[in-house]
């Protein structure tokens, strides 16, 4: 990737189709992970409910650069969602409760698969089941349908009763829900994790037991915010999910604990806003990261992203992404923590 | 003219479907001038040239200061600014309640304010003979400057219904008149114009041409536009369904994105669901940041 034509690219905010033009090999920096069978052109994926369907997103991004589009959650039929409010913001973040309104699997593949297909975007899509039979239909369904490249499994939503958190609150729930979909598909399954348990390492050992191709977290922390002149809770589901930058050492450390735990790949997330956030996670073990609050903040933050990384790879001679996924350096402190 | 029971699945479908934004530009604008009109309120001028250039009444811009909260926050665009013939910018009508326009209120030239836009669905104006009716509520007054602008330059009759709860907030009254548009005014506490909720005077006009043109066929076409808190926008949404005249309302609920990314400024409208049925009608949340922020008001639920 040429740094200095980057640069001109990003400023103008419209494009990153950078590395569409000639280089020579001295300065190429190659972005490119591997999430299972599925090789993304580089690590920044859209974070599943912050990024609508993406069609909503193609003035500010040209879709074909990301590494994937996560797309807003969906289950086989249409949901209406909680009533208003269901966002505040609270200190460097935001709650939300938004209860995955979508417009149901049937209706994505119809009205909005063929525009992202046509934007050449990298689908995954994001399945939310109310049943094990719920995630097993919508994976096979998903799976006769053109254009999807992934599939990540929804059993963190902290937002809904039924269905999803109860998965991926409990072990067994987790490697049957994996278990269940691996059977009926050949697509890459990236169970999306929850931190609101006591030990994510184990969600995502349970995960690559069941043949997770890869694990993505955190989904949101279960959080409440009131409003003290009425005492009513702020948000019409009383509890939402906490993201944004507040959430973002807490997701770090469970990344890391993840990598440690299982040989899949990591997709690490919570709070990143910067290169140097999503440099954190990948240094930490995230093979790719998603982004999802900060696009709602700045939905032209993707080619900063880029620019930053690939500006760091350079500083670092990093000649690939993948060769930085996991390289914390714990050795010292390691040997200071015994001496002391 | 419209059946309040008879919105149709494509009605809803056009309703929740994207609206493809022409040119969408997020700048660091800088502040041009501030001008404080009472303790609370303040019109500030951005120099977003872009995004002044390509406004259409009704649109809205996210605006954020890089030491504000982490969100940004929606604003009717108020007036285009013009220097010498150029497009200089923009400005924004505030009043000052949360972090972001207590910082708006606080700006001096010079402070600088990320904004994103164009964004939302505009208003729809109306060719004469058709009238145009404005109603705004407080600091709903935003988004009529550059609708009676666009609205005059059609040579559209054109009424401002003002109200606030004092006169002291009411607010670019001379602006409006010399244009040649119309007012009518209420106060809460009557210190100017009629002492009510704008709604009545509004009612009443209506009522007037009723009584004195019996024949449907016979009256002119009016279009009713407003902007304002809720409790008035449905108080008016009722009013036009009572005197059956078309109206289009501009919403604020609190958004996250403004680009329909996160599904938190939804307002439910009617939907039918597949039968035809006419039994209540059940309803649909739709984004207000993309469906909206302006609606017909025949299409709105109030919760």
């Amino acid at each position: 990737m040429l740094v200095q034509f980057s640069a001109a690219r990003i400023s103008s905010g419209i494009s990153l189709g950078i590395w569409d033009v000639g280089f020579g090999a001295w300065d190429l920096t190659d972005l490119s992970v591997e999430i299972g069978s599925l090789r993304l052109q580089n690590p920044l994926i859209a974070a599943s409910g912050c990024f609508g369907y993406g069609v909503e997103y193609t003035d500010a991004v040209d879709l074909s650069t990301l590494g994937g589009v996560a797309v807003k959650g969906l289950f086989l039929k249409e949901r209406e969602g909680h009533p208003p409010e269901r966002i505040v913001e609270t200190p460097s973040g935001m709650l939300n409760a938004i209860g995955l309104q979508g417009i149901g699997v049937h209706r994505f593949i119809r009205e909005k698969l063929p525009e992202l297909r046509r934007l050449r975007a990298t689908v995954i899509f994001n399945i939310c089941g109310s049943t094990l039979d719920e995630y097993v239909e919508l994976a096979r369904i998903l799976s006769d349908a053109d254009g999807v490249a992934a599939l990540e499994l929804n059993i963190s939503c902290p937002n809904i009763k039924e269905g999803g958190i109860t998965f991926g609150c409990s072990l067994h729930g987790t490697f049957d829900v994996v278990s269940a979909v691996k059977k009926v598909t050949s697509l890459p399954i990236i169970p999306k994790l929850t931190p609101n348990v006591t030990d994510v390492a184990s969600f995502a050992r349970a995960s690559e037991d069941a043949g997770a191709d890869a694990v993505s977290l955190v989904n949101t922390f279960l959080a409440m915010a009131i409003d003290i002149e009425t005492r009513r809770p702020k948000l019409s589901n009383i509890v939402g999910g906490l993201s944004g930058p507040a959430i973002r050492p807490i997701a770090v450390r469970m990344v890391y604990e993840c990598r440690r735990a299982v040989k899949i790949p990591v997709i690490g997330m919570g709070g990143i806003a910067s290169a140097r956030d999503a440099l954190e996670f990948i240094i930490a073990g995230a093979t790719a990261v998603q982004v999802g609050t900060a696009n709602f903040v700045d939905p032209f933050i993707w080619p900063k992203l880029l620019g930053g990384i690939d500006d760091y790879m350079r500083r670092h001679n990093v000649a690939r992404i993948a060769d930085l996924v996991g390289t914390i350096d714990t050795t010292a402190r390691e040997k200071q923590w015994i001496s002391s | 003219m419209f059946d309040l029971f008879a919105i149709s699945q494509d009605r809803i479908k056009e309703l929740t479907k994207y609206t493809p934004i022409s040119m969408l530009v997020d700048v660091e604008a800088r502040v041009i001038r501030n001008t404080r009109l009472s303790s609370d309120y303040n019109v500030i001028a951005l120099a977003a040239p872009d995004i002044a250039a390509a406004i259409q009444p009704g649109q809205f811009v996210m605006v954020k200061s890089g030491r504000g909260p982490l969100l940004r926050r929606p604003f009717s665009v108020f007036e285009v600014v013009r220097s010498n013939g150029r497009i200089e910018g923009l400005t924004l009508l505030s009043k000052r309640i949360g972090v972001t326009t207590t910082m708006l209120f606080d700006a001096v030239e010079g402070d600088t304010f990320s904004c994103l836009g164009p964004l939302g669905r505009p208003f729809e104006t109306v060719d004469p003979p058709a009238e145009a009716w404005m109603v705004a509520g407080g600091v709903g007054l935003a988004p009529f400057a550059t609708l009676g602008d666009a609205l005059l330059a059609r040579g559209t009759k054109t009424t401002l219904f003002y109200g606030a709860r004092s006169g002291a907030e009411l607010f670019y009254l001379d602006w409006f008149t010399s244009r040649g548009i119309r007012l009518v005014l209420a106060t809460e506490d009557g210190s100017i114009g009629e002492q009510a909720r704008i709604t009545v005077p509004l009612e009443r006009e209506l009522r007037d041409i009723e009584s004195r043109i019996p024949n449907p066929e016979s009256r002119r076409d009016v279009m009713i536009y407003a902007c304002g808190p809720e409790p008035m926008l449905e108080a008016v949404a009722n009013v036009a369904g009572t005197f059956k005249r078309p109206s289009q309302l501009s919403v604020e609920r609190v958004m996250g994105c403004g680009m329909g990314g996160c599904y938190s400024c939804v307002i439910p409208v009617r939907d039918h669901g597949a039968g035809s049925e006419r039994t209540r009608p059940t309803q649909h949340y739709v984004r207000s940041c993309i469906a909206g922020p302006v609606f017909r008001g025949e299409d709105l639920l109030w919760d």
